[in-house]
């Protein structure tokens, strides 16, 4: 299965959010729990839409991801283009 | 331009008001995001990608400089400094917190303004031609008939849960600068046979997944009759209009449904049945509202003035600007400017809150305090004298704001995209930003004039890619974006669907297709044909043998 993560907007600004492995709500995707385990994956759902029940962030879904991994660090690049402008920002200037 | 008046001041105090307690429980968790969302909506607040967006309407697009420095106060405070306006003729910030919404609300409301009717399945914000009260070829200002009609729906109980959203154009004149044929319901102002002015009905247009013109409804409507016949076809559409399929609900597909004969006689019945003197408007409060709209104290003025036309011998770049974004005024010894939001590789529309007070500063200077916003994503300064032209272009130009393009190659049309948006299923700016920097050489080369690029990125059709000469829709094709081209479109009088030219491109080739299509117009045009008469002319396959390499 390909390695996925778990995306959100905040509720209170709208801001998109990636779940880490603690339940915290990133900003960064980097900083996302991945897993290519169906089960983890669900597990993360499970906690995202618990969130979302309590209002903090809103519409929580799974985004397939490939990793790039070098010793110093570890980058997640969504294999969708939206999923990738989500997480990348806008690809053009904003003035 | 309208005033507000005390009904108008407590709806949107009250309406303010109200969604702050909204926003209060939604924060609190007290409503849950299916509960809120249409409540949002409702308010012209939407989530897209990255932030929520709010859509402030601007009804029939006209500002005035302090409601502009409003907009650019929001944008600073509020935003990231800046603003996109829409082809509904709105303003839309797109980095906008759910926390500032009441407070922005209640900014726009200090101002006269509000987002209300900006999304859900109501009467959007009413639209008009921008040269509206300036135009030499107006039979009629539309404005005070638009801001009637504003009136009237606004918080419309029976209306607010139509099928679909509700889309109206009104305008003055033959030339039609409003994409009137492509509305749920178009009105034009007519001379009737006996020389009394009335409307012209037209109904069942719209883009989207099912592109549709207009069909003529009522060739003649006496003035007094606009709201009880709107409401007459609202209601038709109301009980009639499908609501199980999404698709299906607008009343373009009703109508199409139904026939135009019947759809007439549905509405005629139904007028009939309630058209009462309660619905009638009355002579002295149309005249109320015409006197909101009452033209400004011009000053008397030579037709032609000499500074300008000097001006425009010794300064090659201000003729040219001149050429391209003047419009010729009623009023002798002035012009409608029009400023172009399309500066070369910029994003169509998109205006920063500097650009934005300075816009403001000069319509005080130059154009008696007053801007409009123009369904092709530009801005208007409709009043200003002539004389005073060469001046305010220097103030433009060094503002990024002279480029003197409009109607012609790089005025292109183009919707947030896949940018920004969260319906998008391909990037829109980009594309128009590189076929801006393309075309700018080849127009300046060829003379590209009237000509329109519309590009959306996806099927809604928020650039009216459909009624573009070249239209562009973006789409995705097995994880990658896919450009579907059509030609042959037109959202003015000659009003047309485009059709599409063959398989779409990728990313990286619809810039050179669309520049293979203009090279092919070159070769084909006569004189100074423009490419919609060519196409017309010599039909498409001159430019699919050129784009897909065919004998």
């Amino acid at each position: 299965m390909p390695r996925r993560v778990i995306t959100a907007n905040r509720l209170i600004d709208g801001v998109v959010v990636w779940r880490d492995a603690a339940g915290r709500w990133r900003e960064e995707i980097d900083r996302a729990a991945a897993s290519d385990d169906d089960k983890t994956v669900a597990r993360l759902l499970s906690g995202a839409r618990t969130d979302e029940a309590a209002g903090v962030v809103i519409g929580p879904y799974e985004v397939e991801v490939e990793v790039e991994q070098n010793t110093a660090s570890r980058r997640f690049l969504p294999t969708h283009l939206r999923e990738r402008i989500r997480a990348g920002g806008p690809t053009v200037a904003l003035h | 331009m309208y005033a507000y008046d005390t009904l108008d001041r407590t709806f949107v105090a009250q309406r303010t008001a109200q969604f702050r307690e909204q926003v209060r429980r939604r924060l609190a968790n007290e409503l849950s995001e299916d509960e809120f969302k249409p409540l949002r909506l409702r308010n012209g607040l939407y989530l897209q990608l990255h932030a929520y967006m709010l859509r402030v309407a601007i009804p029939y697009g006209l500002v005035s400089a302090d409601q502009l420095r409003a907009l650019a106060r929001i944008a600073r405070r509020y935003d990231r400094g800046y603003g996109h306006f829409t082809t509904r003729q709105n303003i839309q910030f797109n980095w906008i917190s759910l926390k500032d919404a009441p407070d922005i609300l209640n900014d726009l409301a200090a101002v006269e303004m509000h987002a209300v009717q900006t999304s859900g399945n109501c009467i959007r914000n009413i639209t008009t031609d921008q040269f509206a009260g300036v135009a030499a070829d107006e039979i009629e200002d539309p404005r005070p008939w638009a801001e009637i009609i504003r009136q009237w729906s606004t918080n419309h109980p029976e209306f607010s849960f139509l099928p679909r959203k509700f889309k109206v154009a009104v305008t003055g004149s033959a030339s039609d600068r409003s994409a009137m044929r492509v509305h749920d319901i178009g009105v034009r102002l007519v001379r009737g046979i006996d020389g009394a002015i009335g409307f012209e009905i037209w109904v069942g247009g719209g883009l989207g997944r099912t592109p549709m013109i207009a069909q003529l409804l009522r060739g003649f409507l006496p003035k007094e009759h606009l709201l009880g016949y709107l409401e007459a076809v609202l209601r038709v559409y109301n009980v009639e209009g499908r609501r199980d399929n999404l698709y299906k609900s607008r009343i373009k597909i009703l109508v199409s449904t139904l026939g135009i004969e019947r759809f007439r006689d549905l509405v005629e019945a139904e007028w009939t049945l309630t058209s009462g003197p309660g619905l009638r408007l009355e002579t002295a409060g149309i005249a109320r509202m015409q006197s909101h709209f009452r033209a400004p104290p011009y000053a008397d003025m030579p037709g032609r003035s000499r500074e300008f036309e000097a001006k425009r011998l010794e300064d090659s770049a201000f003729a040219r600007w001149a050429k391209a974004n003047l419009f010729p005024h009623k009023q002798p010894g002035y012009a409608a400017v029009t400023i172009s939001l399309k500066p070369i590789g910029g994003v169509p529309g998109d205006l920063t809150a500097a650009q934005m007070d300075a816009v403001a500063s000069l319509a005080d200077a130059y154009s008696l305090g007053e801007i409009r916003v123009t369904h092709r994503q530009n801005l208007v300064l409709a009043h200003v004298p002539q004389d005073r032209l060469h001046d305010l272009w220097r103030a433009l130009d060094a503002l990024d704001l002279a480029t003197p393009n409009l109607s012609r190659a790089t005025d292109i049309i183009a919707c947030p995209g896949m940018d920004y948006c969260g319906l998008a299923t391909a990037r829109s700016i980009p594309v128009a930003q590189r076929l801006s920097e393309r075309l700018a050489a080849l127009d300046e080369q060829y003379d590209l004039d009237q000509l329109s690029i519309n590009i959306s990125g996806c099927v809604n059709s928020c650039s009216h890619h459909h009624v573009g000469h070249i239209g562009i829709l973006g789409l995705e094709k097995g994880g990658a974006e896919s450009y579907q081209v059509t030609l042959g479109g037109s959202s003015a009088e000659d009003a047309a669907v485009g059709r599409i030219i063959g398989p779409g491109f990728g990313a990286e080739d619809v810039v050179d297709a669309v520049e293979t299509i203009l090279i092919t117009y070159l070769g084909q045009r006569e004189d100074s044909e423009r490419f919609l008469d060519t196409v017309r002319r010599v039909g498409q396959d001159p430019f699919r043998r050129a784009l897909y390499k065919q004998p």
